[in-house]
């Protein structure tokens, strides 16, 4: 394999309610500032692909229009997912393998503020046997989250504190939507929203965009001094009915963790797309990470949740904190689908 | 570095306007399985499961790769979701062969689909308000006024459009698959049809369809099956902007880009001369003659000659969608790896009464979007 590093990073701030900029509008200084903070043009990047969903818009096709966000001409070789920047990153990093060109850039974008994201999002499931009871991804959270409490040693307790990590861990994120010192005890003291999650135990409403360049052996040491290098890579996904699967466990990440080599190194930094708090407990399980870990110092998910590029966050925070000389080797994870069902996770590496 | 990627399985459904007998994932396993049994594996030989298709809201389904992981047989194996507009079916199956390229996988299953009686896909691709102007309806709504201008431009007859129409559906009638089987198709026949974006008559244009298509595509070490595969000599995506000033929207330099790419991967020079067979994407009869263009197969303003001629026909020089192609089967996500698809089977000696004799070299192509999305590649019978 090529060795294929994040070189440059951007992403726009989470706000809750973006009412003056659409998606392109949104997404183009992103791309701009990646582009000058890596110096290239965009004909100077191999390959180009991003991640959205046409949903969120409300359109058919609506990535199209995104991607003059990017100035594509002369014509560019272009892909794009439906899926979260995440997967568009491991098609860029696939891509990249095969040796050809040198540099790709990738971009995902959500406005989630326009529609009812939980009822979209309620549309994510088997259309004939669960779409229509209309249950919703913070109702399958919260059973997984009992799920979770009722198996063993996780409190409500246990929930809170992982909030209020990340609130002040958020403090240091400009980009961060939710931040703060907030008391555990105070926390807990708030009503239930879907039992047993409280409101502060789910993702905020986010609207914002991300941008990665990804580059490839030497190009990536001429672009930036310290790349962070993906070490490994790898997603899977789980069967769909949550009847069948053990929601207080994650198999998915524990293999895909396996496959990009999580366990071959000391990890400095975690960055893991928990949008829940108990899935943060669940994943950090499932990639064996232990309390010497500094799990989603960012902020993670719970404090901004642009849906379609949360993923692709986690990715950026770590790999940015590889390039800035915070960490030596990081972890970061994606996941897509209600409750965990599909999970991505990458090892990224500076040089020592 | 690039691992050599074959086509060791196809499959497809039989095309419908409705098919009330499968549910989605019904309609993709039955692709599914047709293409493992062809490359005679079994689903836990698949390293991974790529799936493609057009919009979500065709069927009303976010992100459906999450819903079909069980029915792909994809569960704890990765699994990814393209969509890049009505290319998409060939996007998808370049994904899945760029795994096996990059060495990242041994085996993979590639699926598209699209089940278009869940919706309406002509007010679908009607696009609204802010993204454009209210002035179109449909993709034909779209595509006819960059038809007239070719017409204008190349000073085309008007039966052109008529001959391919009718050509198309004559070969459908050799594939047992194809959604429309016209029987009594004839050239006063479409004529007579009703003007529905002018200059493209209603039997001119594409059908809805309920199908998928899918494939299994292997590395040199990981080949299986009976058959010889079709091996991928060139693959490459091109996008361009839906609309700037000076855009040539008639013969989209996307398009020419994609196919120089493909050609040059192949070692191909000229490509009338070097390819035995092209599945091309021709939604709307005119297309034919104007990817004829694009892709290099005649002069610029000549392409229609070639239809004219019968170059074009199953038993002419440079035999185009031999199968039907879009205008007789368009599940539209699984439009573009139905090209691909056919194309596989024409080197594999596997296309039954519409197979061309000794071909060794095929083209497949799909395009999407507002004629800016290209997918294309290469196959060849010998190892590239």
């Amino acid at each position: 394999m090529r060795d294929i590093a994040v070189v440059a990073t951007a992403q726009s701030p989470a706000i809750r309610k973006e009412e003056r900029r659409n998606e392109v509008e949104i997404l183009m200084p992103v791309v701009h500032e990646l582009r000058e903070r890596a110096g290239l043009t965009q004909r100077d990047i191999g390959f180009t692909v991003s991640g959205s969903c046409d949903y969120l818009q409300g359109q058919a096709f609506a990535f199209v229009t995104a991607l003059d966000a990017i100035g594509p001409w002369p014509p560019i070789d272009e892909s794009h997912v439906e899926m979260d920047g995440a997967w568009a990153l491991y098609e860029a990093w696939m891509r990249l393998q095969y040796g050809d060109i040198d540099t790709a850039l990738v971009y995902s974008f959500g406005k989630s503020s326009p529609g009812d994201i939980r009822r979209i999002l309620s549309l994510q499931l088997d259309p004939y046997y669960l779409s229509p009871l209309w249950p919703d991804p913070v109702a399958m959270a919260a059973l997984q989250a009992r799920a979770l409490l009722e198996s063993d040693g996780v409190s409500e307790r246990d929930l809170a504190e992982v909030v209020a990590r990340a609130r002040r861990n958020a403090k240091d994120n400009p980009n961060a939507q939710l931040k703060g010192d907030v008391d555990v005890d105070a926390l807990l003291k708030e009503p239930t929203y879907l039992s047993p999650l409280r409101k502060h135990d789910c993702p905020p409403i986010t609207d914002g965009a991300a941008a990665v360049i990804l580059a490839a052996g030497d190009r990536a040491r001429e672009i930036t001094d310290r790349p962070a290098w993906i070490r490994g890579i790898d997603h899977r996904i789980e069967p769909h009915s949550l009847g069948v699967r053990d929601l207080t466990d994650s198999p998915s990440t524990r293999k895909a963790g396996e496959h990009a080599g999580v366990a071959n190194g000391k990890v400095d930094l975690a960055e893991l797309h928990a949008p829940f708090s108990h899935q943060e407990i669940i994943l950090k399980r499932a990639l064996g990470l232990g309390d010497d870990v500094n799990v989603n110092p960012s902020g993670g998910a719970l404090g901004s949740n642009p849906v379609m590029v949360a993923g692709m966050l986690r990715i950026i925070e770590a790999a940015q904190r590889i390039m800035d000389g915070q960490a030596d080797r990081a972890v970061a994870h994606a996941t897509s689908g209600p409750a965990l069902q599909q999970n991505l996770v990458a090892v990224l590496e500076g040089d020592s | 570095m690039a691992e050599r990627v074959a086509i060791t399985g196809v499959g497809q459904t039989k095309h419908d306007a409705k098919r009330p007998d499968v549910s989605i994932a019904g309609l993709c396993r039955e692709a599914a399985i047709r293409a493992l049994d062809d490359a005679n594996v079994g689903w836990s030989d698949i390293d991974a499961v790529v799936i493609g298709k057009a919009p979500d809201m065709f069927e009303g389904v976010v992100m459906p790769e999450l819903y079909l992981a069980d029915a792909l047989g994809a569960t704890g194996k990765p699994m990814m979701r393209v969509h890049t507009a009505g290319s998409v079916g060939g996007s998808t199956a370049l994904v899945a062969a760029g795994l096996v390229k990059a060495g990242v996988h041994k085996r993979v299953l590639t699926v598209a689909f699209e089940k278009q009686s869940e919706s309406n896909a002509m007010w679908a691709l009607s696009m609204r308000i802010p993204f454009q102007p209210a002035l179109v309806a449909g993709a034909g709504g779209y595509f006819a006024p960059h038809i007239r201008s070719y017409i204008r431009r190349s000073n085309a007859p008007d039966h052109v459009g008529i001959l391919v129409a009718v050509k198309d559906r004559l070969n459908a009638l050799k594939n047992p698959y194809a959604h429309l089987h016209l029987t009594d198709i004839s050239y006063e026949k479409v004529a007579e049809s009703m003007m529905i974006w002018d200059p493209l008559r209603y039997l001119e244009s594409c059908p809805s369809s309920d199908g998928a298509c899918a494939m299994v595509l292997s590395s040199e070490d990981a080949l299986t099956g009976d058959r010889p595969p079709a091996w991928f000599a060139g693959t490459a995506m091109r996008s361009e902007p839906t609309q700037f000033a000076g855009r040539d929207q008639v013969n989209p330099q996307a398009g020419k880009d994609c196919a120089a790419d493909v050609y040059r991967q192949a070692g191909i020079s000229d490509p009338r001369a070097e390819i035995d067979v092209a599945e091309i994407y021709v939604p709307f009869s005119w297309y034919e003659p104007m990817w004829m263009e694009n892709l290099g197969f005649s002069a610029e303003g000549e392409g229609w000659k070639m239809t004219d001629s019968g170059a074009t026909a199953i038993d002419g020089d440079m035999p185009i969608n031999p199968s039907g192609g879009v205008l007789s089967s368009n599940p539209i996500g699984a439009s573009g790896m139905l090209r691909y698809a056919e194309a596989a089977m024409q080197i594999r000696e596997q296309a039954g009464e519409h197979q061309i004799d000794g071909v060794r070299t095929a083209l497949g192509h799909a395009y999407g979007g507002g004629a800016q999305f290209y997918s294309m590649c290469i196959l060849t019978k010998e190892k590239p």
